[in-house]
Order: structure tokens, then C-alpha cells, then sequence
């Protein structure tokens, strides 16, 4: 069986952003990025999965080169290759087109089955995996916290607001997977260095037979902006009752916080 | 030095290892003045971290120094010295020798399981009488059959409260030559969970910094070992030390570097927000030119180390270089610290900051493993200007 895993690089959330003066796009020169820690419980599920029962892990990325960085990563786990998919045209795609572009990648190896982070922390779009169910007309479940093959088919338990459920997919399918599902493991050093023997193939939009009219973009970018960040410093007098009603009107009406 | 991208991965697997095995119990460990050697080594043998250089035969890598340097690098990200140097102590300082030069035999017996991390190392240089002048150790090993004897003691023994075994530098002719009457012998702290008879853990010492290492003061009174546990050639010991002290040199280098960056990096976020005189205190040019001066310094030691590190990996005597930035890199974290500590005011002074850890622990790189004068003597020598002494008429 073919497992695909869909991995992103994004920024660490611990870095500091800044907004480029085109207030478009996000300064990357000071960010320091990793795997999108969702993909990394993605990747270890895959591995389990493989450890189990035998399996072709594949992970499958969009982006710069640089994206490598975090197949390799992926690799040094225990997947088996990586599909990488770069070049003209791959750096100004919305969620739209890069689902496009990997769900064609995905066909392309054949996989019966997709793990995927529930989202990626950069633009946190929760699109991209489940459009490449739609689009590769395959079943689907998101924020699985369990899951257990039975044959050819998925059983999965999914997070919802107060408690969880429990579903039957039929194989192929796309899964997303939520944090408590496992721990993800270190690589191991000797790993890492057999992880240099694996492939990591490269296609172009172009390779995959791409039209202009799927990778167009389902939404324009208009503006980017920081939360903002000076300090209101607004000291409130009264009583304790008074104080605590003013602060939630504070919260409610001025910050809209609540 | 050109890395390749398994050298970068292995970074970020160790700096992601410190991140979440080391530096959330950090606190813990300080506090108690010991960590759980075996437990965190055990998870380090797991991940084959700690025989990056050493023998496939015995569970290293057989990769060279290279990534065992990125590796030292990446420990330096821990919230504190202690942890990286009992972690030191275990690949760059205890081993080197017993894998260069140690018998299949006493490989399979004791780097094996150092490499596993099973079994935690020490490395008995010091003693109480001698630091600096190595030669001038006075604990001895006489034959007996087929075993060593061994009486004297070792001083400021990192790991020695917890340690399973002693990479033991000690006279066994009694000659008077003191830079070939020495043998290194494997010597067990420990045997069948109990301790092995003759050895005595004296005290474990109380220190200024690198408190979450135990450092102990050891005592041993007629243990007996094999002739079989000595390293290589009986009377190369000196000789073989003064090899194993180059791991060691550019290991305080390489770990130092990380913590430097990290105080400069914290002291512009303190005074950047912090203000005096209506203004923030990174403002003032005299603060942000000195943290651009020790920046410059910090990348030129890291620059000189992996030059040595390159040497060494090429095969070439890397001895001046890898002595300049052992030297260089432990003043340097002296001043690093005292100058960022200074701009942390009264917070610097305080337990709770990284920076007064970082002044604490900082302060032995220019003590242990050659002091400051240690590594100038060497680089004199190496320059031919270092006196000879005359001979007592
Ligand atoms: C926390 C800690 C952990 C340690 N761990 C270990 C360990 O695991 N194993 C081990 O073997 N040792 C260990 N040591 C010991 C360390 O290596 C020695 O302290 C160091 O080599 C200096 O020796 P000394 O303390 O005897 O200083 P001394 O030899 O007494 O020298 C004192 C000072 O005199 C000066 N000096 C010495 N020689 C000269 C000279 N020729 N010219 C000018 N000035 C000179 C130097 O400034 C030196 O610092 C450790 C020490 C500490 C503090």
C-alpha cells in the first residue's frame, strides 16, 4: 500500500514576524521554520502505519527548494521518498491551486490513503487537504485523534466541540490528523544519514498538466497586518464589583475580546 | 567547513532533543545539584548521539568529527552548562582514547555500553594536588599477577557521583620520567548496582555553577582490575591524554558559542524594552556598539573552532588552533556574560534570569580542561617562544 503525507514548511510560531512593505507578504529573511507540527503527527501515523502492516510512505510537498528541509526531516523519520513540487508558478498559489497541485502529485504515486496535518499554523486555511479529497473524489475525515486500519477500510475517531465520534471510511482516503494522536519520534542519527540515500523527486506545475484555469486563485489577497501590539495601560477604579463589570464591558465592547 | 544537509538535520534533531528533554527540567536539576545521568543518556543512545565519531563495531556512527562538532554546537542551546559538559564528558572527553586505542576486548566491555547509554563515563585527570600540571599526578597502579592495583584519588570528577566507570590517567613505573611513566586504565565505579570495591565517592562537591553536573571528589584504595582494562601501550598515557585533550579543547569551544549568542540575543530583548532616562536602555550607543563587539567576537571564535574542527577532520594536528579557541572561547564567555549581565541591572543579579546562570557556568571555561595559562603555555611552545628552564647548575 501507498501512504502519502502531505507536509508543509512553515515559519515557527516562535519567531517574530514582520510584514514586508508591500503589506502582502511576510518577511521570511529572520524566520527560523520548521514542519507544520500537525504534519509531524501526520508523518508519524504514516510511520506507525508502515511499521505496522508495511507500506510506501511518500511525502509529498509544494514550495522552494528549501522545502526539502523538512522532507529530509520526514525521511530521517522513516518515510521512504519524498515528492517535491516547485518552480515557476508554485510561490504564488492560494489554498486552491496548491490542492490542485497535490492531489495531481498524489495521483501520480498512486496512494490509497492521505494523512495530513488538520492545518497548516502559517496561513491556518484548513483547506488544502480537504480539497484534495473533493478533488480526487476520495472519503474524508479531519481532526482524527485515532486510527485504525480494518482491511480496506478507515476507522477513525474525529474531535468535535465537547467530545469525539467515530466514522467508517472506505479506502482511498484523506485524513487530517490532530495533535494527541501520537508522539512523533526523533529522528535517530543513524537515520538520519540512510536518509540521504532516499529519493526526493521534483515536478513542476507543468510536469503534472496543471491549467491555468485550476491554479487560479479562488481568493485576492488584499492586505496583510500585524494583531496590534502597544498597550492600552487602562487602569480601572471602583470597587471590586465595578471594576470586574467594567472590565467585561472593556473586554466586550472595546477590545471585542469576548 | 562545508556542511551537508545531514549535518543540518542533525542539528535540529539535537537542538530539538534540548528543547524538549533537557531544558524544561533544567530548573529541577540545578536545584538538586545532579540529573538523572541515566535516563537522559539512555534516550541519547537511543538516538545514536553519543558515538557519532566512534567505532560501527561498538554502536557509533563512524562519521567524522564534522558532525560530532555539530552535535557540541547544538548541546549549547540547553538553559544551562552543566547537562552539555556531563554530556561532553560522556563523547569528547572519557571516549576518545578507549576507541582510539583500546583492545576489541575493553571496547566491547566499556564503550559499547557508553555509546548505548547504559553505562555513564568519567574522566579521571585532576587530583587535589594536581590540575594544571598533569604530569605531576601521584595516583598509582602497581602489578600484581595479571591486575593493576590501583591507590590515590581524583578531584573534581564530573559524573563521578553517578558514573559507572573512570577513564583513569595514572603513574604505573616509578621512574621518575613523568611523561612516560603513564597508563590510562578503565577502572568500574560501579559493579552489579553496587559500588566497586575500593572506590569511594568522598564528596560530592558543591560548586558555583554547572550545578545540574555532579562533580565529585574520588578515592581509591587497592582496587584491582584486570591489566587487560589499560588502554593501548603501558607508559603512552600521558601521551594519549594530551590526544584526548583536543576533543575535549574544541568541545568547550563548539558548546560555548550557542549560550554567547543566546545572552546577547536575551540582553537585546531586555534592554530593548527595558527604559531609563525616558528612553530604552538599548538605545544608549555605548550599550548596542559593546553588543556588536561581542557579537563580531563570538563569530570570530566560532570561525577559528571550525577551522581547528576542519584540521582535525582533514587528518592535520589541529593542537594550536583547537588550544586558541579553547583559550579565546572561555575568556570570551567570561566577558559575554559579565558585559550582558551588566545591562540586566539588578534582574541580572537575580537566580531567576539565564544570564546570571550564564555568568556562573561561563566562568570555568577558562579553568577546566587547561586553564587559560594551560593553553598559552601550549600555543608558546607550539610558536618556539616558550623559555626552556636551565638546568640546577
Ligand atoms: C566543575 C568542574 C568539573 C571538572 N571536571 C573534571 C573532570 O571530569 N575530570 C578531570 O580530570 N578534571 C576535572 N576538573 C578539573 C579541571 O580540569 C582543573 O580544575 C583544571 O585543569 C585546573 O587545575 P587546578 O584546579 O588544579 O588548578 P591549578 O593547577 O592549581 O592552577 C590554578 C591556576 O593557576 C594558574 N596557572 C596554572 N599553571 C600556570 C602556568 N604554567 N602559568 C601561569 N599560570 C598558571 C591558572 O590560572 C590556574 O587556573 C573539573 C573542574 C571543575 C571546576
Amino acid at each position: 500500500m501507498k501512504i502519502a503525507v502531505l507536509i508543509k514548511r512553515v515559519p515557527d510560531t516562535a519567531s517574530v514576524f514582520a510584514i514586508n512593505p508591500d503589506q502582502k507578504s511576510v518577511a521570511t529573511d529572520k524566520l527560523k521554520f520548521v514542519m507544520s507540527p500537525y504534519d509531524e503527527h501526520a508523518v508519524e501515523e504514516a510511520i506507525k502505519l508502515k511499521e505496522a502492516n508495511g507500506a510506501d510512505v511518500v511525502v509529498v510537498s509544494l514550495g522552494p527548494d528549501s522545502a526539502k528541509e523538512v522532507m529530509r526531516t520526514a525521511l530521517a523519520m522513516g518515510a521512504d521518498e519524498g515528492l517535491l513540487v516547485t518552480g515557476a508558478g508554485t510561490d504564488s498559489l492560494t489554498s486552491k491551486g496548491v490542492a490542485e497541485a497535490l492531489a495531481a502529485a498524489v495521483k501520480s504515486i498512486g496512494a490509497e490513503l492521505v494523512f495530513a496535518g488538520k492545518q497548516a499554523v502559517d496561513d491556518d486555511a484548513s483547506q488544502v487537504a480537504e480539497r484534495v479529497a473533493e478533488l480526487l473524489e476520495m472519503a474524508h475525515a479531519s481532526v482524527v485523534t485515532k486510527f485504525e486500519l480494518n482491511g480496506g477500510t478507515a476507522v477513525v475517531n474525529r474531535e468535535i466541540e465537547g467530545g469525539s465520534y467515530t466514522l467508517e471510511l472506505p479506502l482511498p482516503a484523506v485524513i487530517t490528523i490532530e495533535k494527541g494522536i501520537n508522539t512523533p519520534r526523533y529522528p535517530t542519527l543513524p537515520n538520519i544519514m540512510k536518509a540521504k540515500k532516499k529519493p526526493i523527486a521534483e515536478k513542476s506545475l507543468a510536469d503534472l498538466g496543471l491549467s491555468a484555469e485550476a491554479l487560479a486563485p479562488g481568493v485576492v489577497l488584499e492586505s496583510l497586518s500585524l494583531p496590534r501590539q502597544n498597550r492600552r495601560n487602562h487602569i480601572i477604579d471602583g470597587d471590586t464589583p465595578a471594576r470586574v463589570n467594567e472590565l467585561i464591558r472593556l473586554l466586550k465592547e472595546e477590545e471585542k475580546a469576548l | 567547513m562545508k556542511l551537508t544537509p545531514e549535518h543540518e538535520e542533525i542539528r535540529r534533531t539535537v537542538i530539538k532533543f534540548v528543547e524538549n528533554e533537557i531544558n524544561p527540567y533544567v530548573e529541577e536539576w540545578e536545584e538538586a545539584e545532579i540529573f538523572p545521568a541515566h535516563e537522559l543518556f539512555r534516550k541519547l543512545g537511543n538516538l545514536g548521539m553519543l558515538g557519532i565519531t566512534k567505532p560501527e563495531a561498538y554502536g557509533g556512527l563512524g562519521l567524522d568529527y564534522s558532525y560530532q562538532a555539530v552535535m557540541n554546537e547544538a548541546l549549547g542551546h540547553a538553559h544551562c552548562g552543566g547537562v552539555p559538559m556531563a554530556i561532553g564528558v560522556q563523547t569528547d572527553m572519557a571516549t576518545p582514547s578507549l576507541a582510539r586505542f583500546g583492545s576489541d576486548e575493553l571496547r566491547a566491555r566499556f564503550l559499547a555500553p557508553t555509546i548505548a547509554g547504559e553505562a555513564v563515563a568519567c574522566i579521571g585527570v585532576s587530583e587535589t594536588g594536581a590540575g594544571s600540571d598533569v604530569a605531576s599526578i601521584k595516583t598509582y597502579a602497581v602489578k600484581d599477577g595479571g591486575d593493576y592495583i590501583v591507590n590515590g584519588g581524583k578531584m573534581w570528577i564530573t559524573n563521578g557521583v553517578q558514573g559507572d566507570w573512570i577513564c583513569l590517567l595514572c603513574n604505573t613505573a616509578h621512574d621518575g620520567k613523568p611523561h612516560t611513566n603513564k597508563s590510562i586504565i578503565c577502572v568500574p565505579l560501579m559493579e552489579d548496582g553496587k559500588r566497586f570495591p575500593g572506590v569511594t565517592v568522598e564528596r560530592k562537591l558543591k560548586k558555583m555553577g554547572m550545578r545540574s553536573s555532579d562533580t565529585a571528589e574520588l578515592h581509591f584504595e587497592d582496587v584491582r582490575v584486570p591489566q587487560s582494562y589499560r588502554i593501548g601501550d603501558e607508559g603512552a598515557g600521558f601521551m594519549y591524554q594530551m590526544l584526548q585533550f583536543q576533543e575535549e579543547r574544541m568541545y568547550s569551544a563548539l558548546s560555548a558559542t550557542p549560550g554567547m549568542l543566546n545572552a546577547i540575543q536575551e540582553t537585546i530583548a531586555y534592554t530593548g524594552q527595558r527604559e531609563a532616562f525616558g528612553q530604552p536602555i538599548l538605545h544608549n550607543q555605548v550599550v548596542h556598539y559593546r553588543l556588536a563587539e561581542l557579537l563580531t567576537e563570538v563569530e570570530c571564535l566560532r570561525a577559528l573552532t571550525w577551522k581547528a574542527v576542519e584540521m582535525h577532520v582533514n587528518g592535520e594536528d589541529c593542537t594550536i588552533l583547537a588550544s586558541m579557541a579553547k583559550l579565546k572561547s572561555g575568556r570570551l564567555a567570561r566577558e559575554v556574560a559579565d558585559s550582558c549581565l551588566q545591562y540586566w541591572g539588578g534582574m541580572g543579579f537575580m537566580e531567576e534570569t539565564h544570564i546570571s546562570r550564564f555568568f556562573r557556568d561561563g566562568r570555568l571555561g577558562s579553568i577546566g580542561g587547561g586553564a587559560d595559562e594551560v593553553m598559552l603555555g601550549i600555543i608558546c611552545k607550539l610558536m618556539g617562544t616558550l623559555p626552556t628552564r636551565r638546568k640546577p647548575a
